[in-house]
């Protein structure tokens, strides 16, 4: 491939070198420097609509839109002279206008783009003494609604369904100061992936149903995971609010999902805040299942296993690190697990990128592992083995084809109706609560993190599943996520090399992953 | 002049000739006035011959910007392998000018000459006539002119027996200001909503379907026939000004005048005897008080400077405004300045694509401010901010309309301060006596 050209700069001082054909606003970005905007997004192609990107270039005529303007050699850029900066407070100024200023009631407050650029470079007061327009709040169908009064008009919503969607949807109706967000006729925002719009809206114009009024920003936890409701595996913050999580949000991954995540991702949380949970070890009594603690339900199930040919039965939810250590029990058992399945939805405009049929995290990961992906969940449970149902929630599965194994543990969040017979139930936080890492249906292996506080007793899967391997004498000194996944670094040669220092939050793909593209962003040039 | 008046003797009727006769609108009459020769000529030259001609003519675009024709042309590279356009901006709609309008209704065939000339200049085989979406009439005349040269294999496959291919087609604008913005225009053509593009790039580079695009004015097209015609030193000497602004220039005048209507004037013509002797002067017992000489997006002159200036590019800007698209508006002293500017903002306002924040906004906060003013409700800190929001709409947005804005507002208060400070004071401008009480 032919050496890409760089171009030398100065952006506030400070000297820049970037490839030939960046634009002002993303070479600032390498220098430290935000450059405030509004209409720009990497992920859409170019609009230069707001104008609130402009900076003095050197020996330019006219203030130059960053967004829009290309580096060139030896350009001496100002980002925050005076000419500059007087220009960004006018439109922030004329942005205002109009603007109702309703944060104490707008979902945005707190994470808003105007807010922040006008705390940051706005006036503090407003000349305007005329009367603001008004609009009437529209449902736009599917998740969304639109608060016309909020919008600036930066129409990124519009060219996220036209050129990323490929679903037309939106348009800019009326033109000057009335222009607004309109639908087209008999359209609704019902794409598969039209939720994105709410999080590319840089204030509170477009707002999400299922988030309305729930919470403020600034109540929330964001913690930094992998949306468990696909085997896509796109990166996004998890956000709690008094531990209950509340939004699921994309981060942006430019090898796996770019900026984006798909509504039925975004939307299918709440089981990660199920009430039904089992709370504290239990072993089998006299008198049926009783709490236990930790000591005795450990030994209790190591007593159970004994020597016995075990199979797992495996959530696909589950992390690499714990389905790694499930296999180190089965002692010449095996185990399996099925996957929920539904329609495969892809974002068009981003290649690679789907809501993909198979509905678990860590697909790739268990079948990786040595899990059978199986339609039938306990087809292969021998007569007389010990059962371990591991994150499954045997929904579906009939009690009387659990009565073949010899004995049953649970290794769960819930209790399965159908493994009442289980002798030891020991409880494990889900998917929100702990962490560990998931391989996604291209191999990338990607690490999720803890956002929100286990019930009760519970513990995080791979400490238990540890606890247990030692129980049974297996040489195991866990006291962190990672060193599980170190040693299966090891001892698994698709994994060799991986650790969760070189993973970072990006993810790395297995060594013998097929080989992928980065997810290029959407043509650059204005339509 | 145009039609029904005859034209004043001081007038050089080169484009104007024909006004008036219905006979020149069709195909036998404009052959019978030496139609089509210049086009004949034309295509036994070659494309670099005729953009040299016009490059030595001196003729600069008519549309407003003045650009010189023959060089815009010249950036249409030839054998780049790709299909070259050329549209012939017909959407006139800058207030106070109808310059266009007249042509397409009287020689509309002088039009389709035009364009079939600029085309093969370019290189171009197609070319689009974009008309205002209001102008019916023209419409209808440049319809049955294109009509009419196809029948007679003037344009075509095979036009006029040359061999070459040039296709002209009138397309219908939907009657949006904005759509006369050369890129926005495109994008309607093109059948999208008719926002202005991001320059660069430039229609030469990527227009029209994103193929290099050259976009002429009406008049600056119609002028090339009789230049290829009568040369280029013809074209120069007529001037009173040359070299560097050239030729003959159509004038729309309307407003509070004698005679208003189409003149055709040559550059470098002084502006009061256009005015007082062309026109006819103020109406009876009225005197002037301000001229808007080149459509509603420069800057408002007063009679001192309006007054001393000559007619042409160079004269205009050193008479305070602009040459702009050539239409004249007079106003008088019977009316309040205020008014008028407050009148012209609610149009920008109203015309505004709303894309950029400046002039969505700015456009509709100006004429909110001009009206309070106008009703009596002002207060002097608002001539400050009228124009402090003058400063943030001029030079910052995507196309021009916004600093078309700001120009009548800035130039309007800084040089009739006066009659804004009256009725911030509550003093009431009466129309009759034309004094503030």
């Amino acid at each position: 491939m032919a050496e890409k050209k760089m171009v030398n700069l100065t952006i506030e001082g400070r000297p820049v070198s970037v490839v030939e054909g960046t634009t002002i606003l993303e070479a600032a970005k390498t220098a430290g420097i935000l450059i405030p905007h509004y209409c720009y997004h990497p992920g859409l192609p170019i609009a230069g609509v707001c104008r609130m990107c402009l900076v003095e270039v050197e020996k330019a005529p006219k203030l130059a839109p960053s967004c829009a303007t290309t580096v060139a050699e030896g350009q001496v850029v100002r980002v925050y002279s005076d000419k500059s900066l007087d220009a960004r407070k006018g439109v922030l100024e004329m942005l205002l206008i109009n603007h109702p200023l309703d944060c104490p009631i707008c979902d945005q407050s707190g994470e808003c783009e105007l807010q922040d650029y006008t705390y940051q470079e706005g006036r503090e007061d407003s000349r305007y003494r005329e009367p603001k327009r008004f609009n009437p709040a529209e449902d736009f169908g599917g998740d969304v609604i639109y608060v016309p009064n909020r919008c600036i008009l930066c129409t990124r919503c519009v060219r996220f369904m036209d050129d990323v969607a490929h679903e037309p949807t939106l348009n800019v109706s009326e033109r000057g100061d009335r222009a607004l967000i309109g639908k087209f006729e008999g359209k609704d925002l019902t794409h598969p992936w039209a939720a994105n719009v709410v999080d590319l809206c840089p204030v509170g114009a477009l707002l999400s149903k299922d988030f309305l009024n729930k919470a403020r920003a600034w109540e929330l936890d964001r913690t930094a995971s992998i949306c468990p409701n696909c085997t896509q595996g796109c990166n996004v913050i998890m956000e709690t609010r008094e531990n209950q999580l509340v939004r699921m949000r994309p981060r942006p991954n430019e090898n796996v999902n770019a900026f984006f995540m798909c509504d039925w991702g975004r939307l299918n949380y709440r089981w990660m805040n199920e009430k039904n949970r089992v709370e504290h070890p239990m072993v089998r009594g006299k008198n049926g299942l009783a709490a236990s603690d930790w000591e005795a339900a450990i030994s209790a199930a190591a007593r159970a296993l004994n020597g016995k040919k075990v199979f797992v039965a495996a959530s696909p939810m589950l992390s690499n690190e714990s389905l790694y250590l499930l296999t180190q029990l089965m002692q010449g058992g095996s185990g399996a697990f099925r996957v929920t399945e539904g329609e495969e939805a892809p974002l068009p405009g981003v290649e690679d990128l789907a809501l993909r049929r198979e509905r678990a995290a860590n697909v790739y990961g268990a079948e990786k592992l040595g899990f059978n992906k199986t339609k039938d969940l306990l087809g292969g449970l021998g007569q007389g083995d010990v059962l371990v149902i591991a994150g499954e929630d045997l929904a579906g599965i009939d009690a009387s084809s659990v009565a073949r194994a010899g004995d049953v543990i649970v290794i769960g969040s819930v209790l399965p109706e159908a493994a009442g017979k289980a002798s030891v139930v020991l409880p494990i936080a889900n998917y929100s609560e702990e962490e560990g890492t998931v391989t996604n249906l291209r191999g990338r292996v990607q690490r999720f993190t803890q956002a929100k506080q286990a019930p009760g007793e519970t513990r995080p899967s791979w400490l238990v599943l540890g606890d247990l391997l030692g129980a049974i004498g297996k040489q195991t000194n866990f006291f962190l996520p990672s060193e599980v996944f170190a040693q299966l670094a090891s001892s698994n040669s698709s994994f060799a090399g991986l650790s969760y220092d070189s993973l970072g939050f990006k993810g790395l793909p297995l060594v013998d992953a097929p080989p992928t593209s980065p997810k290029a962003p959407i043509a650059v040039a204005a339509r | 002049m145009g039609f029904p008046h005859h034209p004043h003797p001081r007038e050089t009727t080169v484009l104007t000739k024909h006004f008036g006769e219905a006979d020149a609108r069709t195909l036998a009459g404009w052959k019978k006035r030496g139609g089509y020769k210049a086009l004949e000529k034309a295509l036994g030259m070659q494309p670099a011959d005729i953009v040299n001609v016009v490059k030595e003519s001196g003729l600069r675009g008519r549309g407003g910007a003045g650009f010189p024709t023959g060089m815009k042309w010249s950036f249409m590279k030839p054998g780049d392998g790709k299909p070259h356009y050329l549209c012939c901006n017909a959407d006139e709609s800058e207030p106070g000018t109808f310059k266009d309008r007249e042509l397409m209704r009287w020689t509309p065939h002088a039009l389709v000459e035009g364009c079939a000339i600029g085309a093969y200049a370019i290189g171009a085989e197609t070319a689009y006539v974009y008309i205002r979406g209001e102008f019916t009439e023209p419409l209808h005349w440049m319809e049955s002119a294109v009509k009419e040269a196809y029948a007679a294999g003037i344009i075509g496959k095979n036009a006029m027996g040359s061999g070459k291919r040039i296709d002209v087609h009138v397309h219908k604008g939907a009657g949006a200001y904005i759509c006369g913005e050369e890129t926005a225009l495109m994008e309607s053509l093109e059948g999208r909503r008719g926002n202005p593009r991001i320059k660069p790039p430039f229609p030469a580079v990527s227009g029209v379907f994103g193929m290099p695009t050259t976009i002429n004015n009406v008049e600056t097209l119609i002028a090339a026939a009789p230049i290829l015609l009568n040369g280029a030193e013809w074209y120069k000497k007529m001037s009173l000004s040359s070299p560097k602004s050239t030729g003959t220039k159509l004038y729309s005048v309307c407003g509070n005048v004698q005679r208003p209507g189409t003149y055709e004037v040559v550059m470098g013509f002084p502006f009061k005897e256009f005015l007082y002797d062309l026109c006819g002067g103020p109406l009876h017992g009225r005197k002037f008080k301000a001229v808007i000489p080149g459509g509603a997006s420069v800057p408002i002159q007063n009679m001192e400077e309006a007054e001393a200036t000559l007619m042409d590019y160079e004269g205009f800007v050193a008479g305070g405004s602009m040459l702009g698209s050539g239409g004249v508006i007079v106003i008088d002293d019977a009316q309040p300045m205020v008014t008028v500017i407050a009148r012209l903002a609610r149009f920008f306002a109203h015309e505004s694509c709303g894309q950029c924040t400046q002039c969505r906004e700015g456009t509709a906060w100006t004429t909110k401010i001009l009206e309070r003013i106008r009703d009596g409700e002002g207060t002097v800190e608002d001539l400050d901010t009228l124009l402090d929001i003058g400063e943030q709409m001029t030079g910052k947005t995507i196309c021009v309309l916004s600093d078309s804005c700001a120009v009548p507002v800035v130039s309007g208060i800084k040089k009739f301060r006066g009659e804004f400070e009256a009725l911030i004071q509550g003093k009431r401008f009466h129309p009759v006596t034309a004094a503030v009480a």
